[in-house]
C-alpha cells in the first residue's frame, strides 16, 4: 500500500507542476457545462435534474480520458524513466495501481469541480439528490474503466499519439456496443447469447441505468470487473515488455 | 555479491548477451568495457531486473533476480544509461520520492536526501526543475538517486557521460570512496576511467565475455608496454640507434617523427620487460647525446582495439 501511495502521489504532483491539470480541468468544466446547457437543453427541459449534464459524460470521456491515460506509460518509455521506475523496489502491480489511482483520483477531482451544476439545480428546484449522487458515482467509475483501458494501451507503445488514438477507438467500441446501430449489425446471424453479451459490454447501457438512480449490483460488477481486467492486462503488458 | 551464470538475452534472432558468467565481490570495482552494442547495458538491465533474461541467472546478495525481484532491487543502486529522471520534478522532490520509495521516512529521509545532495554538490539547483538543468547536473541527479540508500551493490551505466573534466574527477573520487564496502560495476567506453577507478576489467563484444583481468595486466598486454621513448638531437640519431639496438633486452628500435631538430626513437623491449634502467646506463656509459627518456605504459585503447577486433574477425563492430 505504501508504495502504491508514494507512486500515486508522485504521479499526481506531476499533473499539477505542469499546465496539464489546469488545462484538463478547465476544458472539462467548459465542455460539460456547454453540453449540458446548449446541447442537452438543461433549462428547456424544465426539470430539476442533471440528466442533461450526465448524458454527455460518456462522449466527453471518450477523448478526454484517453488524453490523461496516454502519458501514463508511453511517456515513461519515451523518456527512459520506466527503467528507473521498474528498477526501484516496487512490484509491477504496485506501479500499475499507483499510476492508475493517481489518474483516477485526478478525474475524480475534475468531477467534483462540476459541483456548481449541482448547486444550480438545487437552487432552481428540488432535485432527487440521491439520483445525482449515484450518477456522479457512475460517472466516476465509468471514467475509471476508460482510464484502465487507456493505461493498458499506453503501456504498449512509447508514442503518446498512438496510445491516445487506439485508446479512444477501444473506448468507442465499448461505448457504442449497446446501441441498436451496432447490435443490428449482429442481429440476424449471431446467436442471441452473443448479442446479449455484446450489449452487456456497453458503457452506455450500464451508465444509463446508474444515472436513473438505480444502483444495480450488475452495473457495479460490470465497471469494477472491467477496471480489474484492464489493469491486470496492464500488468501483463509491462511484464511482457520486460521479457522483450 | 553479484553472480551471473550463463546469462543470456535474445531479442528475436539477435543474441545481445551470450552466456556471460562472472562474479563481483565486496570492495571490487568492475569496469565493464565493450564497443557500442556489445551488450553492456543489456547485461546491466538484466541484473537490475528491468529486462528478464532469456536463460541463465543473475544473483544479487543471495537473491535471484527473477524469483525475488523486489529484494534484489532494494539492494541495488542503479544508474541507467543517460541517467533518466522525471524532468518536471525538482531534484528535491525527485530525491524525496526516491527516498520514500526506498523505505525512508521522516528525519531519516531528510537526512539521506541532504547527505546525498551534499555528496553530489546539488545544493544550488535543488529548486529548479530537472528539465532545465545542465547535462552535468542532470547526470549527477541520476547518480544521487542510485546512491541515496547506500546500496551494497552499485551499477552505473556510463556514469561520467556528459560531465566536464572536473565533474568526472569528482564522480571518480566518489566511486573510489564508495568502493570499500560495496560491489560496483561501472560500464564505460572511456578507457582512462578504467585506469582511474577499476580494480578489475571485463571486456565484452557481441555479447561474449572476452577478458577478465586487472587494468595493470591488461596494460601489460599492450605492444608498447614498457617501451622507452628516447629524444635527441636529429644529428645524433644513427649512433644512438645503433648502440641501443645492440642491447640484448631490446627487441627493436623504431624511428618516430621528430620535431624540427629533434628526433625520437621508440625502443621496444623483449617480452615487455622494463628496460629503461639498462638504456639510461648505456647512455651514461657511452655519453650519448640523449635529451629525454620516457617510459610508455602502453595504452588500454590499443589493447581494447586488439581484443575486440580479434573477436569480430574482419567484421565491423558498430552494430
Amino acid at each position: 500500500m505504501r508504495n502504491i501511495r508514494i507512486i500515486a502521489l508522485r504521479e499526481i504532483s506531476g499533473y499539477f507542476t505542469t499546465p496539464l491539470a489546469f488545462v484538463f480541468i478547465v476544458i472539462f468544466l467548459a465542455l460539460t457545462g456547454a453540453f449540458a446547457f446548449y446541447v442537452g437543453g438543461f433549462f428547456e427541459r424544465g426539470q430539476a435534474d442533471l440528466r442533461a449534464f450526465f448524458e454527455f459524460h460518456p462522449w466527453l470521456f471518450l477523448f478526454l480520458v484517453p488524453a490523461i491515460a496516454m502519458r501514463l506509460w508511453a511517456e515513461e518509455r519515451k523518456t527512459g524513466t520506466i527503467e528507473l521506475l521498474l528498477t526501484l523496489p516496487v512490484s509491477t502491480t504496485e506501479a500499475v495501481l499507483g499510476k492508475f489511482l493517481a489518474a483516477w483520483g485526478f478525474t475524480g477531482v475534475a468531477l467534483v469541480l462540476t459541483f456548481p451544476m449541482w448547486i444550480t439545480v438545487n437552487v432552481l428546484g428540488t432535485p432527487d439528490n440521491g439520483v445525482i449522487a449515484t450518477s456522479y458515482l457512475g460517472s466516476f467509475f465509468m471514467a475509471g474503466a476508460f482510464l484502465a483501458i487507456g493505461a493498458c494501451i499506453s503501456a504498449l507503445t512509447k508514442n503518446q499519439v498512438i496510445a491516445f488514438i487506439v485508446a479512444s477507438a477501444v473506448c468507442f467500441l465499448f461505448t457504442m456496443s449497446g446501441l441498436e446501430m451496432v447490435l443490428n449489425f449482429f442481429r440476424g446471424w449471431a446467436p442471441e447469447v452473443l448479442i446479449d453479451a455484446i450489449a452487456s459490454m456497453s458503457f452506455l447501457i450500464h451508465f444509463d441505468s446508474v444515472t436513473k438512480g438505480v444502483i444495480d449490483l450488475k452495473d457495479a460488477v460490470y465497471f469494477v470487473s472491467l477496471i480489474a481486467f484492464w489493469l491486470f492486462a496492464n500488468v501483463t503488458v509491462v511484464e511482457l515488455k520486460k521479457a522483450g | 555479491m553479484i553472480r551471473l551464470r550463463e546469462l543470456t538475452k535474445k531479442f528475436g534472432s539477435l543474441t545481445a548477451v551470450d552466456g556471460i558468467s562472472l562474479s563481483v565481490g565486496r570492495g571490487e570495482v568492475l569496469g565493464f568495457l565493450g564497443p557500442n552494442g556489445a551488450g553492456k547495458s543489456t547485461t546491466m538491465k538484466m541484473v537490475s531486473g528491468f529486462l528478464a533474461p532469456t536463460s541463465g541467472s543473475a544473483n544479487v546478495c543471495g537473491h535471484d533476480v527473477v524469483e525475488e525481484p523486489v529484494k534484489v532491487k532494494s539492494r541495488i543502486g542503479y544508474l541507467p544509461e543517460r541517467g533518466p529522471s522525471y524532468g518536471d520534478m525538482t531534484p528535491q522532490s525527485f530525491l524525496n520520492f526516491i527516498a520514500a520509495i526506498r523505505g525512508f521516512d521522516g528525519n531519516e529521509k531528510a537526512r539521506r536526501v541532504a547527505q546525498t545532495v551534499e555528496r553530489l554538490a546539488l545544493g544550488e539547483v535543488l529548486g529548479q526543475t530537472i528539465d532545465t538543468l545542465s547535462k552535468g547536473f542532470k547526470s549527477r541527479v541520476g547518480l544521487a538517486q542510485a546512491i541515496l540508500h547506500d546500496p551494497e551493490v552499485l551499477m552505473l551505466d556510463e556514469p561520467t557521460d556528459g560531465l566536464d573534466p572536473n565533474q568526472k574527477h569528482h564522480v571518480r573520487n566518489l566511486i573510489r570512496e564508495m568502493a570499500r564496502d560495496k560491489a560496483i560495476i561501472v560500464s564505460t567506453h572511456i578507457l582512462e576511467e578504467v585506469e582511474a577507478v577499476c580494480t578489475r576489467v571485463i571486456i565484452i563484444a557481441r555479447g561474449r565475455l572476452l577478458t577478465d583481468d586487472t587494468p595493470e595486466e591488461l596494460l601489460a598486454r599492450s605492444r608498447h608496454h614498457n617501451a622507452v621513448l628516447v629524444t635527441m638531437d636529429a644529428s645524433a640519431v644513427e649512433p644512438v640507434q645503433k648502440e641501443i639496438a645492440a642491447l640484448n633486452s631490446v627487441e627493436g628500435v623504431d624511428i618516430l617523427d621528430g620535431l624540427e631538430d629533434r628526433a625520437r626513437l621508440r625502443v621496444m623491449p623483449k617480452h615487455g620487460r622494463p628496460i629503461v634502467i639498462e638504456i639510461s646506463g648505456l647512455i651514461r656509459a657511452k655519453n650519448l647525446p640523449v635529451r629525454e627518456l620516457h617510459v610508455e605504459k602502453g595504452s588500454l585503447d590499443e589493447v581494447f582495439r586488439d581484443i575486440t577486433r580479434a573477436s569480430e574477425g574482419m567484421g565491423e563492430g558498430d552494430a
